[in-house]
């Protein structure tokens, strides 16, 4: 059997949907995180989706003109107001009253959604439109060249918080946008990762069905970014799993359950070591970041099954 | 029907019997009567549209850009700081050729922060590729809301409208208005019918990124559709005279006493008002003088222009915006469509509220009738 026939033949055994919405022959760079998110992504969206992307990587990399990789509508506006974008989707799908027929997406990075669109999806989520906000979390402004964003982790390299003599790398930790955004009150909230296919999938359907706003996460390694061999992506996504950097978890009607606990994390140095944007790290820095690590993990075992966040709706 | 009401509900019932279908708003003064009254008819039920109440201008006008993509008819309402937030979308609106209107209560940009009219809030985004007409009464106001729908969805223009109102001095006048019966205005605007939208059956890119290799040719088409809108509006305004009996000049430029006018002042918006007055008087006194009110700003008038300053020895034009380093822009706009005999002169004038009173306006009559005329400030 060749590979690719073994590939299509797992995909149907997962129920997959083997259509390709967000086709090959874009441009993104071999191993890049975010273009493998969107492509298994689009198979959860199916072909009754709208899509409103962000300006950033996979943007560009997907429309260049004439050409484009989408198979379904898509419109770019700007890098701050996909969510507005969105929301004005919404509300004229409603009044043509073919709302519940489609899948509507907004799809940012972490630049996007953690820092110049916050306000943007902030207003959306607490409008309650009906769409679904995938932020792709490349930790990094990767299209204008690894630049910081809100999303960059404790002590990472970037270009803009260079590993310099006096300061080594960006000195605040990363912001909790998944648990800012659960605390908007809406129904479905998750974290997913390209490590896990199908975990991705089942809370893509998921976040598809909520009859409101719904928010997933993507753990995008960027090679580029983060100076990683672009061999590693996958092995990247697997790693931050399982040393708790990413943990992957779903908030629904407002209670957080984990989609995989991790009880024996494996030590950060493992996750750390494959990127060039930790390596200029003491023993004592990373002693420093895995405290971080702990104590959200440890924050979320706390809150964990428990109702916290639907006392806000 | 005739009704005394506020030319800010003017804007409202236009975009009302326009059939808006979603409005993205956001408060600013002077602009928000309008906002306020949409609102009002949609919770009400006489304005069947989505209601958005967005967190920033920047996201009324992107929710207007998704509504139209989707192929809805969409309309927003704004004023100067709210217009500086949506500037970054301002051309973006225009580049995806989306039919947008939006009504813009002019007020003057910050700092010092001041809410009151003047022009420098949509003047300074007249590059970016909205028609922008300036009306000049509550009337105006409305029948160009309408106007503007049907001359954005023109398949030759398909482009984004603005429809400006002098805040204050416009948007809070009350004056007898005649407002149309919903049929006819059915009639003269059919149901929003795009040909290219965000269509499930039908999947298309928008808003892609063009190399160097095609981004001239994008704009070469936008400005081609501009130039094109200037027969489209011309129509719209003739059309529209068949229809409810009221026109605004050519739809471009009025000529207000203009026929063997040697002496003129063209200006835009309420200013208009003040001038036909003074033209009134000095005419009763025997001068032969004369207003052109610019309508369209965007695209230019040109030969409208060049025709209507022919004749003329002198031309005062009233800028209320300074490009602060050069001179007002109209002046400059002017004086490279009029022949090179004519002498212009520039007054800056009515910035952040100050009245263009007719006091001011006979000074200017005054100015241009001597031998070596100079502009200045209407202080
Ligand atoms: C208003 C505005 N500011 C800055 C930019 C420049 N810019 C384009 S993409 C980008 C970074 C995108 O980062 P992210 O959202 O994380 O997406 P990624 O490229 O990492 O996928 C920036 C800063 C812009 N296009 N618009
Ligand atoms: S720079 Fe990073 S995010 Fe952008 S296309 Fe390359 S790998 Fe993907
Ligand atoms: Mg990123």
């Amino acid at each position: 059997m060749t590979e690719e026939k073994k590939l299509q033949n797992s995909e149907k055994i997962a129920g997959l949907n083997s259509e390709e919405l967000f086709s090959s022959g874009h441009r993104a760079c071999a191993g890049c995180g975010e273009a493998l998110t969107l492509r298994h992504i689009m198979k959860a969206a199916g072909r009754n989706a709208i899509v409103v992307a962000a300006t950033g990587c996979m943007e560009v990399v997907s429309t260049p003109f004439p050409q484009t990789a989408w198979g379904v509508p898509f419109i770019h506006v700007a890098f701050e107001n996909i969510a507005a974008v969105a929301s004005g989707i919404d509300s004229a799908l409603k009044m043509q009253k073919k709302r519940q027929e489609i899948n509507l997406l907004a799809i940012g990075g972490d630049g996007s959604s953690f820092d110049i669109g916050f306000g943007s999806l902030s207003g959306a989520l607490e409008r309650g439109h009906k769409f679904t906000y995938v932020c792709t979390d490349t930790e990094v402004y990767s299209n204008t060249g690894a630049q910081r964003s809100g999303a960059t982790p404790f002590l990472a390299n970037t270009t803009t918080s260079p590993a310099g003599k006096k300061i080594h790398g960006k000195i605040e930790p990363k912001k909790p946008l998944p648990l800012i955004v659960a605390s908007h009150g809406i129904k479905y909230v998750a974290t997913v990762s390209i490590a896990n296919f199908f975990d991705l999938q089942n809370k893509m359907h998921k976040a598809l069905a909520i009859d409101g706003p719904s928010f997933v996460i993507a753990y995008c390694p960027c090679p580029i970014g983060w100076q990683h061999d672009n061999s590693q992506t996958i092995n990247l996504a697997r790693l931050a799993v399982q040393t708790r950097v990413f943990p992957l978890y779903e908030i629904e009607n407002g209670v957080l359950t984990f989609s995989q606990k991790i009880d024996e994390p494996k030590p950060l140095k493992d996750y750390f070591q494959l990127q060039g944007r930790f390596k200029h790290l003491s023993e004592e820095e990373i002693v420093q970041a895995q405290a971080y690590v702990n104590a959200r993990y440890e924050f979320l075992l706390g809150i964990e099954g428990k109702k916290s966040f639907d006392v806000l709706y | 029907m005739k009704k005394i009401e506020e030319s800010s509900i003017a804007v409202a019932i236009g975009a009302k019997l326009a059939r808006v279908q979603v409005c993205p708003m956001y408060p600013i003064t002077p602009s928000t009567h309008i906002q306020e009254q949409i609102a009002e008819f949609i919770n009400n039920g006489e304005l069947e549209a989505e209601l958005i109440n967005v967190e920033s201008e920047h996201s009324a006008l992107s929710a207007c850009i998704g509504a139209a993509a989707a192929g809805s008819r969409a309309f927003t309402a704004t004023s100067s700081q709210g217009f500086a937030l949506m500037f970054e979308v301002l051309p973006i609106t225009s580049g995806l050729r989306l039919p947008i209107v939006m009504a813009v209560a002019n007020r003057s940009l910050s700092a010092p922060i001041n809410i009151w009219n003047d022009h420098s809030d949509a003047v300074s985004a007249r590059d970016q590729g909205w028609i922008q007409l300036y009306v000049e009464s509550g009337q105006e106001a409305l029948d160009a809301t309408i106007q503007a729908f049907k001359i954005a969805e023109d398949k030759k223009v398909q482009l984004p409208v603005m429809v400006n109102l002098d805040g204050f001095s416009l948007t809070h006048v009350f004056e007898e208005i005649d407002i149309p019966e919903e049929k006819q205005v059915d009639s003269f605007l059919p149901a929003y019918k795009p040909e290219h939208f965000l269509d499930i059956k039908n999947p298309k890119t928008f808003g892609p990124i063009a190399f160097p290799d095609s981004f001239m040719e994008f704009k070469k088409m936008q400005q081609e559709a501009m130039l094109e809108s200037l027969e489209i509006i011309k129509k719209t305004n003739s059309d529209f005279a068949k229809k409810f009996g009221r026109s605004y000049g050519n739809g471009l430029i009025e000529l207000y006493r203009m026929n063997d006018a040697k002496f003129a002042v063209i200006a835009m918006g309420t200013a208009c008002g003040t001038a036909r007055v003074v033209v009134d008087e000095l005419r009763a006194k025997g001068k032969k003088v004369g207003l052109i009110k610019l309508r369209c700003l965007r695209p230019m008038p040109v030969k409208d222009l060049q025709n209507a300053t022919k004749n003329l020895k002198a031309l005062a034009v009233i800028d209320r915006h300074v490009s602060l380093g050069f001179e007002g822009p109209l002046f400059s706009d002017l004086k490279s469509i009029a022949k090179e005999n004519l002498k212009i002169i520039d007054f800056i004038a009515g910035l952040g509220g100050r009245d263009v009173s007719m006091k001011h306006i006979h000074r200017v009559f005054e100015e241009i009738q001597k031998a070596k005329p100079k502009g200045s400030w209407l202080l």
